[in-house]
């Protein structure tokens, strides 16, 4: 079998971000479902942490392309 | 595209196809396809938005309708929750640019004859983010002078031997992270949803016309329909990252605004 090892390593650096956004949005969803009102508040904080996150995905996104066009 | 004349094998679909060049072949300042959607987007939306806010209604006609909706939403759940009462009224104007702008160049690619997507070429969305980024540094410089931005990287009342450690993450945040992240997020999701839909249609033409197997060409054909399910979720997507890059720029805005602490 031959190819690069390079995506696979992609494919499991998706695993981290995709549960680390999936939990913030958990967290925003109950504090919403507790109380409605600060919907707002918890909105601009929900947003803060999934760029946070979501740099991580994108890092391994371009490192993909990186690794794909090293030798 | 070779796809179609090669018969034999299948040549898979790669970011060479996104290179489309109208004007001046393979040089560096070819007008491209791309470079023509842009202009095109951006006529349309002064058009439609002069035409819209000419006569401007109590009981709204439904172009009407759809543009105060846009707008209500950049102004109310983006700006005004993210910024503050005190100061969004300043940055709506660029707020809803932005997202006008990119919201019409990605349905781009589910319109007829120009499919598309304008973000998917590394450009567009490199300049968009340049202008976030020079806006929410010099709205920061302005606000609180030069030492007190730095200042501001670190907040307050951390142990003394935290300090160097946490300027330099958050330097590294402001400086090189969000507008990388920024751009990119936009750029990666708009690639890779048109090259999804471009890997299943030019898979199922393969199947269905160039092979002899009713097994491959019944596979073609589903092909086709998950390509077509991956375009109506291509619009979500779309929609939802034309609304996160807004949300973002106002998110970063009203850091560079806020006076804290």
């Amino acid at each position: 079998m031959s190819g690069n090892i390079a995506y696979l390593g992609y494919g499991l650096a998706a695993i981290g971000p995709g549960i680390g956004v999936g939990l913030i949005f958990a967290a925003y969803i109950n504090g919403v479902a507790r109380q409605p009102e600060a919907r707002g508040v918890l909105q601009t904080i929900a947003f803060t942490g999934m760029a946070l996150t979501e740099a991580l995905a994108i890092l391994g996104l371009v490192f993909a392309f990186v690794f794909a066009t090293m030798k | 595209m070779s796809l179609l004349l090669s018969g034999d094998t299948f040549v898979a679909p790669g970011p060479g196809e996104f290179w489309q060049p109208l004007i001046g072949g393979d040089t560096a300042l070819a007008f491209t396809r791309p470079a023509l959607l842009l202009i095109i987007s951006v006529v349309f939306l002064t058009v439609l938005l002069a035409r819209t806010t000419r006569k401007l209604a109590v009981v709204p006609s439904r172009t009407q309708f759809l543009v105060e909706g846009c707008y209500n939403l950049v102004r109310n759940s983006i700006a005004r929750d993210v910024i503050g009462s005190r100061e969004f009224l300043k940055f709506v104007p660029l707020l809803f640019t932005m997202f006008m702008l990119i919201l019409t160049n990605n349905f781009f690619g589910n319109v007829v004859f120009l499919q598309f997507p304008t973000m998917s070429r590394l450009a567009f969305p490199l300049l968009l983010t340049v202008i976030v980024y020079l806006t929410y540094h010099i709205v920061g410089l302005r606000r609180k002078g030069f030492i007190g931005y730095f200042k501001s990287f670190v907040p307050s009342g951390l142990p003394i031997w935290l300090v160097p450690v946490m300027f330099l993450i958050e330097f590294m945040t402001y400086m090189i992270t969000r507008p990388l992240t920024l751009a990119l997020r936009l750029f990666g999701n708009m690639f890779a949803g048109h090259l999804l839909i471009l890997v299943f249609v030019t898979a199922g033409d393969y199947l269905l016309l160039n092979t002899h197997n009713v097994g491959l060409q019944f596979s073609g054909v589903l092909s086709f329909a998950f390509s077509i399910l991956m375009s109506f979720f291509e619009i979500l997507i779309q929609f939802l990252q034309a609304y996160i890059f807004t949300m973002l720029t106002a998110l970063y805005l009203a850091g560079a605004v806020a006076d804290e602490h």
